[in-house]
This record gives structure tokens, sequence and C-alpha cells, in this order.
């Protein structure tokens, strides 16, 4: 895999915006006028060492603070991958920010102070990880300079993370690596303070872990968008449905249903700008052709005859509240889900989540901002879906305020 | 023996699919969206993505040319053939109409710009056209505003960005509702970098203008930029004598705030080996970036791409 997309979960101060600095500064992803204009801002705030945080934050109000306080996407490259990273912001609506960056990330680190261990937060982090299946987890001990570089240290927090962690299902895989953000051990370059620690370091992990593919290669779907209906002479009988592969693999000839309206076909032609395809899979752009003349339009899913996904108006989901204003009791929200747009309304809160200590809460049962939970939902029209754990396309959702248009909070389908 | 199929998609694919995906998205939420077309790179490479988006039909948008009328004569005749090429209509809405209309006012000196302004000449040609959306070609990597932008961002009627209060943007779900009167502006190259594009043009075989490449030029030195001195847009003071170097420009803007960089690179592998090299922002060479800390955070929050 060519491109990594990470997100970076952490609690204020412990290091998050320094080892984004490091990272970028080791692997010289850093330009010359970016590292002055830094050291310039710096001077004139009056800090007495360069700030490398200031690299991450944009904005007037966050350098003014010194505080992050939107995501913000990083990008750098080494020889061996690129690399994107959802940098989210520790303190001010937390939950929203962390969900939100690693709603497209294939790895999250978490960063753990060496002093403090595994705490609350540490917890809190997995958990949202957990929550939108990523599956691959870097666990940054950070600060092993304060701990005088200690292996028990060291092996204490990996003991205390593990046994947490053994309670969510979804993390595939954890690696430990010890790390001084602030002195670059292990980042880029391997400590000669820890020989104790024989494993890589924390770019080489980055560089060389194999995420596989968090694609769907098994249910083809096919979320259709637009059709393109040319009006020449030349492209005359042109239908071309066009989306982007959402899971599986589509190939001419494939028995295809399109869905709600369940009409059979045959595809004909995978349609691109540069000619035809022999094959099409996610997450690839195309334009499908029919055998058949169908009532197809946006919002319909194209899908493997074979394989259907379900279709229903009655919806489970987990979903994270992000609205100023608390959900309202069977109030009824727009419900976006892939290239199809709904009314929905909640019709039971069956229990929020204290994320913190995993347990469920039942005797509060109105949502907030930040707060997580089961609901179940009720559409006005049958939503075309896969379970979130299945494929991560066709089991989320958003939902939308319909009077003032924001996004108020995002969901994953339950199977 | 099976072998296990392998579904590899390549760095520069990912891309492609997913600025189809929102050019489309764009299309399809949009009543009636424009694409903002400088000349400029990466407007070219999302011009030329919208043109496979919905290939084999023409373009859903027109294209906009908010013209500060200080253009490289390069960019104008680049932008005429491009634009029939492609198929596409143009629409050019001039800072010097909305100057002669008492629309904006010429700033004043020898630093004057016509950068700011283009809000004004954007802002208008979007309420007349009762355009809701504008694609641009912006990209998170090249300035640290951008890198707080969604893929569809969200403006006030007024075309104002609040930065502080956007809407949270998740897996690829956008939220391109609003009130009447409201905008949006849509970012497909949100996830490019310089050298992505670079990467993409090459494969592409994508014509560029030939000012992206080296050349011999007339240019003055202003506050560690190179200034061109040959359209007579950006006045030397005479403490700013005029030198002939072999120059090319990394971006293409407003000429009298766009720097070049002396540069051998003559073809495009040149070039992407000295963008690989680079130690400069490519953004380093605006002067319009250049005028404060967070230049483009405020022309952004006054309605500006």
């Amino acid at each position: 895999m060519d491109l990594l997309r990470f997100t970076t979960a952490g609690s204020v101060d412990d290091g998050k915006s320094t080892l984004i600095g490091r990272l970028l500064y080791d692997s010289k992803s850093i330009f010359e006028d970016q590292l002055e204009a830094v050291e310039r801002f710096s001077r004139k705030r009056g800090d007495q060492h360069v700030d490398l945080a200031l690299l991450t934050d944009g904005l007037r109000a966050e350098r003014e603070q010194g505080i992050t306080i939107d995501v913000a996407y990083r990008y750098f490259a080494t020889p061996r991958r690129k690399f994107i990273i959802a940098d989210t912001p520790g303190h001010i609506q937390y939950t929203r920010n962390m969900v939100t960056g690693a709603s497209t990330a294939n790895l999250a680190i978490i960063l753990i102070d060496a002093r403090k261990g595994v705490i609350e937060q540490t917890c809190r982090h997995a958990f949202l990880a957990n929550l939108l299946r990523i599956q691959h987890v870097v666990v940054a001990v950070n600060k092993m300079d304060l701990v005088d570089f200690a292996e028990e240290r060291f092996e204490e927090i990996k003991e205390a993370f593990t046994s947490f962690a053994s309670r969510l299902d979804n993390l595939v895989e954890m690696t430990f690596i010890p790390i001084s953000a602030l002195q670059g051990d292990n980042v880029v370059d391997k400590s000669t303070q820890m020989p104790w620690y024989q494993g890589p370091t924390l770019l080489y992990h980055l560089e060389t872990v194999y995420v596989g593919t968090t694609e769907n290669h098994v249910e083809a779907r096919f979320p259709v968008q637009w059709v393109i209906r040319p009006h020449s002479d030349q492209w005359h009988d042109f239908r071309g449905f066009s989306g982007r592969v959402a899971g599986g693999v589509f190939k001419p000839g494939d028995a295809v249903t399109v869905l709600p309206s369940g009409f059979q076909s045959k595809i004909k032609e995978i349609h691109t700008a540069d000619g035809p395809l022999e094959e099409a899979y996610s997450p690839l752009s195309v334009s499908l052709l029919l055998e058949d003349e169908i009532d197809t339009s946006r919002g319909d899913m194209i899908v493997k005859s074979n394989n259907p996904p379900q279709m229903g108006q009655d919806i489970e989901a987990m979903i994270c509240w992000f609205g100023e204003k608390p959900m309202s009791p069977r109030g009824r929200y727009v419900l976006r889900h892939t290239t199809r747009e709904v009314q929905a309304v909640i019709k039971e809160v069956r229990y929020k989540v204290n994320i913190n200590t995993l347990h469920k809460i039942e005797d509060d049962l109105e949502f907030h901002m930040n707060d997580i939970g089961r609901i179940s939902l009720r559409t006005s029209a049958p939503v075309i879906y896969d379970s979130y754990a299945k494929n991560r396309i066709t089991g989320s959702f958003i939902l939308i305020d319909a009077g003032s248009n924001e996004t108020v909070a995002a969901g994953m389908i339950r199977g | 023996m099976s072998s296990i199929r392998s579904y590899h998609v390549s760095l520069l694919q990912q891309l492609e699919s997913e600025a189809i995906y929102v050019l489309r998205e764009t299309a399809a939420q949009f009543r009636n969206p424009a694409l903002l077309f400088s000349g400029g790179k990466d407007s070219i490479v999302m011009a030329w993505l919208a043109r496979k988006a919905f290939h084999p039909a023409g373009l859903p948008f027109t294209l906009l040319h908010v013209d500060t009328g200080h253009n490289f004569p390069e960019t104008l005749s680049y932008r005429d053939t491009f634009v029939e090429q492609i198929g596409a209509r143009l629409l050019v809405a001039s800072v010097q109409d909305s100057i002669d209309q008492g629309r904006a006012v010429e700033e004043r000196g020898h630093r004057a710009s016509r950068n700011k302004l283009q809000t004004v000449t954007l802002l208008d040609a979007i309420a007349e056209q009762k355009f809701d959306a504008c694609l641009g070609g912006g990209r998170r990597d090249e300035e640290k505003a951008r890198a707080k932008e969604r893929f569809f961002s969200h403006r006030n009627d007024f075309g104002q960005w609040d930065p502080k209060n956007q809407r949270p943007e998740l897996w690829n779900l956008f939220n391109g509702r609003m009130h009447q009167g409201e905008q949006f502006r849509v970012f497909p190259l949100s996830n490019w970098t310089e050298m992505d594009v670079w990467l993409y043009i090459r494969q592409e075989n994508i014509p560029l203008p030939s000012l992206y490449f080296s050349h011999q030029r007339r240019v003055f030195q202003r506050d560690g930029s190179w200034l061109d001195a040959e359209t007579g847009f950006a006045q030397p003071q005479t403490e700013e004598p005029i030198l002939e170097k072999t120059m090319r420009f990394r971006t293409i803007g407003d000429v009298t705030c766009t720097g070049a960089v002396e540069s051998p690179a003559a073809t495009l592998d040149d070039i992407i080996a000295e963008v690989a090299a680079a130690r400069q922002t490519e953004r380093g060479t605006r002067a319009d970036d250049q005028r404060s800390e967070s230049a483009m955070e405020d022309r952004k929050k006054e309605g500006y791409f």
C-alpha cells in the first residue's frame, strides 16, 4: 500500500504536537520558510524555545491561545509511503474530533505519558479507535526520558493497556513503542538509551506495517452518484451510472440487481474516460453500463445479485452525538447514507456508553454533544446497508438537523 | 495452487478516484456549481479530472475565471485553448470591471495588488450567476489555514468562512445542505500534495502553460521574491534593478504578487526532481501570503476561495 492514513490520539500535554513536529522535522518534511515562520512567531510570543506545535496549529486563534481547535490534516512522504495524518485536538470537543479523524484512518497512534501510565483518557482513545474499527493501533509510550528509559515502566504500561484492550474486540494488531518525542528517541532514529528495546522505531513501523486493506472485496456494492447521459450524436445511447465502488468486484457480464427497485440486469461495460475496465473494485470511481434499460438514479445501489445487502426502514446503530443541541427524543432528522438521503425518526435510545469505563448507562438517555450510545431509527424510505463491521462505507451514516442543516451525529450500523 | 488476487490501487489512482467522487457529489448536491479556473496547475488538474468524471458527457459546471487583469499572456492563451479542448463554458469575472463600477477600490503604492479585490469580484459573480458552490483547486498541504478546510466548506450568505464552527466531515459523507443565499466552496484536491499534482500531470501528460518551465525572463527582486519585469504590471523602483535570469514559476497567480524561482528545470522530470529536493514551500513565492501570519485565513473569512 502506497498510502497510510493515521490519526493521533492523546490528552493535553502528552506531547502529541511535539511528536508530529518531530516526525515531520526528522523525516525532513518541513520546509525552511515554514520553520522560519514558526521561529518568528515563537519569538514574538516570547516562547523560550521554538514550539513545533505551531507547525500544526493553522488558525490564528490556535496560535494565539496555544491550543488546537479543529482537526487538521498533515501530509508527508518517505521513499516508502505517503502519509496523511488526521491531527485531532486533545481537549475541546475531543470525541467529535477524534471520531471525525478516525473515520478515514487505517491506523491510530495512542500516546501515553510514561509517568502517568494508562489513564482514563487512554481508555477513551482505545474505545473510540475500536468503535470506528481501526484495526491497527500503535501505543507510543512517550516521555521515556522522564522515567530514566526504564524497561520495567514500559512493560507495566504495556500490560495495563493489553489488559484493558482485551475487552475491545476489533483491534487486530497492537504495537508498543517506547519513545521520547522531545529528544527524538525511537521516533525516526533508533534510541541509544534503550538497548533493551529491540522493536522498530515509530516511523519505520508506520512505513512497513501491513495494514492490508480496509476495503471490502467480497460484497459488491455500487451506490449510484450521478447518471451520465451525453446529449451528443456520438454517444446517443450511452447511459452510465457513475459512482465509486464501495465494496466487492464488478466485471462485465456480472448479474446485478438495482436496489431498492429489485430490477435485475447484467453489466455491459465498465466505463472510464481512459477506456473500459476488465474489473472495478473499491475505491475506484467508474461508470457502469447495464444490458437493460432500467430506471436507476442517484441514491440507488447496484449490487451483485448473488450477494445482496440488507434493506429496510428499521436501523440499529451506535451513534456519536455532535450537535450543540441535545438529541430530541423521537426527533426527526435527515439521514444521509451513501448517496441516499431519507428522513429518520429516533425510535428508541437503548443505552449510552460511559466511554471511560465502558459501562452502559441506562438511566440517563439524553444525548448531549460527544455522547456515544446505541439507538434505533425508523426511516421514511428503505435504506440499503451492510453492518459497519462488514463495510465502512455502506455501514455508516450521518444525521443532519433539517432546521439548521448542521451535521449532528455520526452513526455506525449494527448487523 | 491458487493465488490470492490483490487489488492494488496506486496512490495516484486513489487520489484521482477520490477527486472524481467529490466532483460528482458536487454536481449532484448543488443546483448551479462553478469551477474556479485560473490557468494555474491545480485548477488545470481539477478541470482535467472534471472532464474524466463526467465523460463522455460534458462538464456540468461553468468554468469561472476571476481575472485580476494582471495576467501573464501565456496564461490567457493557454486558458482559451484548454477550455476549448475540454469543451467547457468559460465565464470571465473581471476585477477591472469591479473597480470601474466602484465595487472595489484599487490599492495604491508600488506594492499595490489586486489579490484582495478578487474576493469582491468573486462574490459579485456568485450573486449575479446564482452559483451555489464553487470548486477550487486548493490543497490542504499548501497553506496552514487550508489544512483546516473541509472538502465541502460551508460559507454564510456573505461568502465567509467560519473556521471555528465547521461541520464535522466523516467517512465520505458530505453535507451540502444550506439555507437560501448561503454557499459552498468545494476542494476535490484536498488530499493532494504539490508532488502528487506534478506526478499526475506527468502520468496524464497534461499540457501546461510554458511559464512552469525554465525560460529566460527579465525580473527584479523585492522582499526576497523575483517579480516579473516583462508584462509591466509590477513596477520596479529605482533601487530594484532589472536582471535577466533563467527562471520558472512554481505557482501562477496575479503577476504583481507571484514570484519566480531560479531554475534550470525544463521538463516534467526536471520539475519533479526539483520539487522533491525543494526546501521552500511553493507558496513561499506568493507575496499575497506573506502580508501577515494569517493572510490566507483572513482572506478566506472575507469570502476568498
